[in-house]
């Protein structure tokens, strides 16, 4: 029996999306590496735009790193327990609780940001630090953490979990550490690589937050793209590309760990 | 009891940070909002004012042209992948989901590298026909990157569903004669339509609030996120840009509420 036709414009029409979104993924990887892409393969290939990208924005790769790793600690910090808080308490105030955390991936990025600047934006020191930039990416990324918790915490059978533990005598915070957190070790770790991810990707935001001193990557690739040649801005891409392929095989890696762990 | 107060200790940081930084700079905005030349009235301007509201209106027909042809083309996407086992499956999936950690400028360029002056379809089309095909700073440009970055969540959310529809059960229908169109419309379409509302409106909340890719491409085109960023930063409108945010806002939150009650419904409902 042969493919029935809707079978194979199904596979045509989903074979056209991935090379619609794959292509020019594959475009600028090229046009970072040709020595000129206007005129094509015969003019050969170079590393020069990559290390012109480097001299350029070396800074802003740096930062970017820095930013993703104090706002992957704030939300460890705030999230974790936080999300122990609210499965534990349940109930309705628990959700009120969870709809006001989860407000910010409902609002788009830069009526949050403009909300942070009105209301600290007489704070010099604050408004100029980086930490003013990581400040509004806990803000986005922080319901992507406590999901992830939530998520895990609901599959496992906690309370007894911490029920035997105390009464063995262990007070509630040290149940806390020694037998919630490595029962919701896959959750966090799926949660960590969201948050870097999403942090170092973060442009609506931080266009607004940032300053000449505390730009990050993707505000870079924004000056890039409109004010370089071609083949720098593609560079600039690549380089982009190199810091978030890692944290997507391993956000890839974590998901079929849980599923693994979930059908087992 | 103890463990009350233990509640309250773990509950705390997030408490603290959350009213920080979320409810009084909210609080804030709407008093900005307030504040402006026409007072609170100016919290309608974006409908009163024929500017901001054909902004409006442009901005309100792309979410929902993109949010259209998204759950099309991924409703597709995802009946073909579900249930199917072939070679590179994974790697096709991984691929096709891999634009989702793309800045929205990112995408503005992966737009401009497809239909810009040096992009693909015009070198194509210069050497097939001798005819120039630019389009990426148009607004079937900004289109073509808000359908770029809505595929991949949509088509994530939309393939969870597909797996869930037992196979035999188009089986059945094909065997009793039914054609694809009502194989579609009588058992495929009602089992995927809870994944259909969540993802549309989540692909609708984006667009509307889509600031990068627009960044990058709508150089003449004034969506309502580029409006406000425009009457922040060179109009210096702080009160204008507050009360548009807070409409904007509030309609990203309202699509993505009425969708999550829908689907809770459809699938209680069963």
């Amino acid at each position: 029996m042969g493919l029935r036709w809707t079978t194979l414009a199904g596979f045509a029409i989903t074979a056209l999306i991935a090379l619609f979104l794959v292509v020019p993924v594959l475009l600028s990887v090229y046009a970072g590496l040709s020595v000129n892409y206007a005129r094509g393969i015969s003019a050969g290939f170079t590393l020069d735009w990559v290390r012109q990208v480097w001299s350029l924005y070396s800074d802003t790769v740096w930062r970017s790193l820095i930013v993703a790793l104090m706002t992957l600690a704030l939300t460890l910090l705030i999230g974790v327990p936080g999300a122990y808080a609210l499965v534990r308490r349940g109930g309705r105030f628990a959700r009120i609780v969870e709809e006001l955390v989860t407000l910010p991936v409902a609002i788009p990025g830069l009526a949050l940001a403009l909300a942070l600047i009105l209301a600290y934006g007489g704070f010099g020191a604050f408004r100029q630090s980086t930490l003013f930039v990581v400040v509004g990416h806990v803000l986005f990324t922080l319901p992507f953490m406590m999901r992830a918790v939530i998520a895990i915490l609901e599959t496992i059978d906690w309370r007894t979990l911490d029920e035997g533990a105390a009464s063995l005598g262990s007070p509630a915070w040290l149940r806390f550490f020694d037998v919630i957190l490595p029962n919701v070790r896959p959750g966090i770790v799926a949660g960590a690589l969201t948050v870097v991810t999403l942090s170092i990707g973060e442009f609506n935001l931080t266009w607004m937050l940032h300053t000449p001193m505390t730009k990050t990557l993707p505000v870079g690739l924004a000056d890039a793209y409109a004010s370089m040649r071609l083949e720098v801005a593609s560079a600039y891409t690549l380089v982009f590309l190199i810091m978030v392929i890692p944290l997507l095989i391993g956000l890839q890696l974590a998901a079929d760990l849980t599923e693994k762990r979930t059908k087992s | 009891m103890r463990s009350r107060s233990f509640d309250v200790l773990l509950i705390l940081p997030a408490a603290i940070f959350t009213l920080a930084f979320l409810i009084l700079p909210l609080a804030r905005l709407t008093v900005e909002a307030g504040t402006g030349p026409s007072g609170f009235a100016g919290f309608f301007a974006i409908l009163t004012e024929a500017r901001y509201r054909n902004s409006l209106l442009v901005t309100l027909a792309l979410s929902i042209v993109t949010t259209l042809a998204t759950l099309a083309l991924a409703t597709i996407a995802a009946q073909t992948l579900a249930h199917r086992k072939f070679p590179g499956r994974g790697l096709l999936l991984s691929l096709m989901t891999f634009p989702l950690a793309f800045p929205g400028v990112v995408v503005g360029f992966m737009i401009i590298l497809f239909g810009g002056r040096l992009g693909l379809v015009n070198s194509l089309s210069m050497a097939a026909f001798g005819t120039r095909a630019i389009f990426a700073y148009s607004l079937f440009g900004l289109f073509l990157g808000y359908v770029y970055f809505s595929v991949p969540r949509v088509l994530l959310t939309l393939l969870a569903a597909a797996e869930k529809l037992d196979p035999s059960l188009v089986e059945a229908a094909r065997s009793l004669g039914a054609g694809p169109l009502a194989i579609q419309r009588d058992v495929v379409l009602p089992a995927l339509f809870p994944a259909m509302y969540t993802g549309g409106a989540l692909c609708f909340a984006t667009a509307m609030g889509a600031f990068g890719t627009a960044f990058t491409l709508a150089t003449s085109i004034d969506v309502v996120p580029m409006l406000i960023y425009t009457e922040f930063t060179l109009a210096t409108n702080a009160g204008m840009a507050a009360s548009i945010s807070i409409a904007l806002g509030a309609i990203t939150w309202a699509a993505l509420a009425l969708a999550r009650s829908r689907a809770m419904r459809d699938t209680k409902g069963g």
